[in-house]
């Protein structure tokens, strides 16, 4: 009997699990204060207020900063008897900032959806006579059955607004005539639907750029992740025989390259390979053969990229390959041994089939970061030597160097961001793929 | 001298004159500019490899001419603390997706490894805007949230390594009464030693590394990093001092390999475990 009243003390205000989640719908936290959970129910409603505030003073705004773009583009303006730079409209600043908004409202939406689920839901606990939790158990229960969630926000947060909502910006300027003589704050930007797209494939100077670049940067990729694998290979090999000694030596002195930062060696070696100071060429020289055009000739220089990133790549390869092949047990060989195999039979039937079991996936996930190698190319020819054919392009430019010439030099952002598109869509499709073929996504334990 | 005995010699000796080539490739650059940072004048130009005097004055000249030791103190400070951040941050997340199963758990792996892929600068123009905002622009707390909120991209390396720890260990910990964070710092840290020190050097030697996005940011040259001030000094067209160079180089290159050679034995651990989980 006691027992009793207490459930019935506890029960909401007004009963009906409808009427919880209808009070939500109109106020966030109105169904949980009417479930008596006054803690969680105060929060949300002061998020409720915060959030009607800024949809009420903001939103608007954002959504007319999207849709135009701006309206009045700075202009003189006569003040007193002298004319004046007005500031008008930024709008870029307005993309950004219109951008900032709606993310926070889908933040908002979702936070309201839950609201809503939760009221219903605790007000059907309450109705079944079920307990419900006080607003410190609720904690609790969150921190002990949510903590994956939780732990997962802070980071997921982090890159929604300096990774998602940037690159829904680049993707966005793709569609507008944001360039150089585009320029924000003098003029106003324009949306203008896919004629960027239609440039890049319709303009002979673009698409003549486009393909020779999309060719040479994949060619590049395949290049430069095979010399690093098969150096990495045959180096691991070397090292790993049992009668070779100073392993130890051997292995941190190829990890030497790797140790220095990137930028540091790959600046030494464009000195290194100079043309006319280089000292590489001053012992070609010394030795009786001709100069070598290493980094002004286009064959050239394209070749001295995939022998430098060779070297400055293949130290992590052989870590790696070492590592594996000490997991291979010694007495396959010694079977192998006994059968009669010889060395090179061990090595094509044991030793290059274990190792690329593992390494597949990292070849695959090399090659795509390959694809995307900014670094080098950029500081060792700069995407030099220039091309007389190419629109603001050299012939040793990949995709990733030519977007960052289109945007940073040249300030052709739409542009820029039409390629940034284009690399994102050769590259994911791929990624993903191979990605879900790796191991740890596809033997999890469940 | 038998075949046999032969054909080992030639395998033995072939297998030394390769290595001894490839380590020749791998020690002279650093060797070149070495030995370039002690050679007097400024051309890197020299008849012999060895200079014929050495001088100190090229290190001198670049704490001098620039503020080189107050670069070397921000970029110690952006990379120690960003390492903090960014390595919690990088295990947390391996730690949620090896160990918890939720609503949403795959296509949030898929999506962040796909923002992984996509180009960072392609982004650069927005996070300048958002920086500007956030009146973080030319300071490092700005280089530092980016590259904090961006590490969690990489979170696929800690995750393989995570789902080799039997689970039956991390069940014992929470019947013992531990909390999350607490199996996480007390338990599962110290268990994956090998990762926390790859994780670490990665994230550590960014700031060393790292100038397009810091050149972008940081504006003025007390605030400049090792990486942005040394770029400068070597694209300054005015007056071009490549032995002055190469004592820069010497000096960012020092503290990093100290540190790779240091931890070399956790390095090929960490690489290996998570190699082979793929």
């Amino acid at each position: 009997m006691e027992k009793q009243s207490i459930i019935e003390f506890r029960r909401p205000f007004l009963s009906g699990r409808r009427t919880s989640a209808v009070l939500s719908i109109l106020v966030m936290g109105a169904g949980q204060l009417n479930n008596r959970q006054y803690g969680k129910g105060i929060v949300l409603m002061l998020l409720h207020f915060a959030g009607l505030y800024a949809a009420i003073a903001k939103l608007p705004h954002a959504v007319w900063a999207l849709v135009t773009l701006g309206e009045t583009p700075a202009r003189l303006e006569k003040v007193g008897k002298l004319y004046q730079q007005v500031m008008g409209d930024h709008s870029i600043y307005l993309l950004v900032e219109g951008l900032i908004m709606i993310f926070l409202m889908f933040l908002l939406l979702a936070v309201y959806v839950q609201n809503i689920r939760d009221a219903y839901h605790c007000a059907r606990l309450r109705e079944e006579g079920g307990p419900l939790h006080t607003f410190r158990q609720t904690l609790h229960f969150l921190l002990e059955y949510r903590f994956p969630q939780i732990a997962i926000a802070i980071p997921v947060l982090g890159v929604v607004f300096f990774t998602v909502m940037p690159i829904v910006f680049m993707i966005l300027l793709a569609f507008t005539d944001f360039t150089r003589s585009h320029m924000p704050p003098a003029q106003l930007i324009n949306w203008h639907g896919l004629e960027t797209f239609r440039d890049i494939f319709r303009l002979r100077v673009w698409s003549k750029t486009f393909y020779g670049v999309t060719l040479w940067t994949l060619l590049w990729a395949v290049a430069s992740t095979l010399t690093c694998f098969a150096a990495g290979f045959i180096i691991a090999l070397a090292v790993q025989q049992k009668d070779i000694k100073f392993k130890k030596f051997w292995r941190t002195i190829f990890i030497l390259p790797y140790a220095i930062p990137l930028f540091v060696s790959t600046l030494i070696l464009r000195n290194v390979f100079n043309g006319q100071f280089g000292p590489v060429n001053d012992y070609l020289e010394l030795m009786g053969f001709g100069r070598v055009p290493w980094l002004s000739d286009p064959e050239w220089a394209k070749l001295t990229l995939v022998l430098v990133n060779m070297l400055l790549g293949f130290p992590v390869i052989m870590l790696m390959i070492i590592g594996v092949l000490s997991t291979i047990p010694g007495d396959m060989y010694e079977a192998a041994d006994i059968d009669g195999a010889d060395g090179l039979q061990k090595l094509r039937l044991i030793t290059f089939p274990t190792v690329m079991y593992t390494m597949m996936p990292i070849l695959i996930m090399q090659f795509v970061a390959n694809i995307n190698n900014f670094n080098v190319i950029y500081l060792l020819t700069g995407g030099n030597p220039v091309n007389g054919n190419y629109q603001f392009a050299g012939h040793t430019d990949i995709l990733i160097t030519w977007l960052y010439k289109l945007s940073m030099e040249q300030g052709q952002y739409n542009f820029a961001s039409v390629i940034g598109i284009f690399i994102f869509v050769l590259l994911s499709g791929f990624a993903i793929w191979s990605i879900r073929r790796t191991k740890s996504f596809k033997e999890e334990r469940l | 001298m038998t075949n046999r005995s032969l054909r080992k010699a030639v395998r033995l000796t072939s297998s030394y004159v390769l290595l001894s080539l490839a380590a020749l490739f791998c020690i002279y650059p650093a060797l070149w500019v070495l030995l370039s940072s002690f050679r007097p004048g400024d051309m890197l130009f020299s008849e012999t490899l060895l200079p014929t005097s050495f001088t100190l004055l090229h290190y001198k000249q670049l704490f001098e001419n620039y503020p080189f030791a107050e670069w070397y103190v921000n970029t110690f400070k952006i990379a120690i603390i960003s390492t903090v951040i960014s390595t919690v941050l990088v295990m947390m997340t391996g730690y949620v997706f090896s160990m918890f199963r939720f609503t949403g758990r795959k296509s949030l792996m898929s999506m962040l490894l796909t923002l992984g892929l996509f180009p960072g600068f392609m982004s650069m123009i927005a996070v300048y805007i958002l920086l500007n905002q956030m009146n973080l622009l030319n300071t490092h707390a700005a280089v530092i949230i980016v590259s904090a909120a961006a590490a969690p991209l990489f979170f696929l390396f800690s995750k393989s390594y995570f789902d080799t720890i039997p689970r039956s260990l991390v069940e014992a910990a929470r019947i013992d009464g531990a909390g999350h964070l607490n199996t996480f710092f007390r338990m599962i840290l110290p268990l994956s030693k090998p990762l926390v020190v790859y994780v670490v050097l990665m994230n550590f030697t960014g700031p060393f590394t790292d100038f397009i996005f810091a050149r972008l940011v940081l504006r003025t040259p007390e605030k400049k990093t090792l990486a942005v001030g040394l770029y400068d000094i070597v694209t300054d067209r005015t007056k071009l001092q490549f032995t002055m160079f190469a004592a820069g180089c010497v000096l960012i290159a020092v503290p990093i390999t100290a540190l790779f050679l240091l931890l070399q034995r956790y390095l090929v651990a960490g690489l290996t475990s998570g190699a082979e989980k793929g």
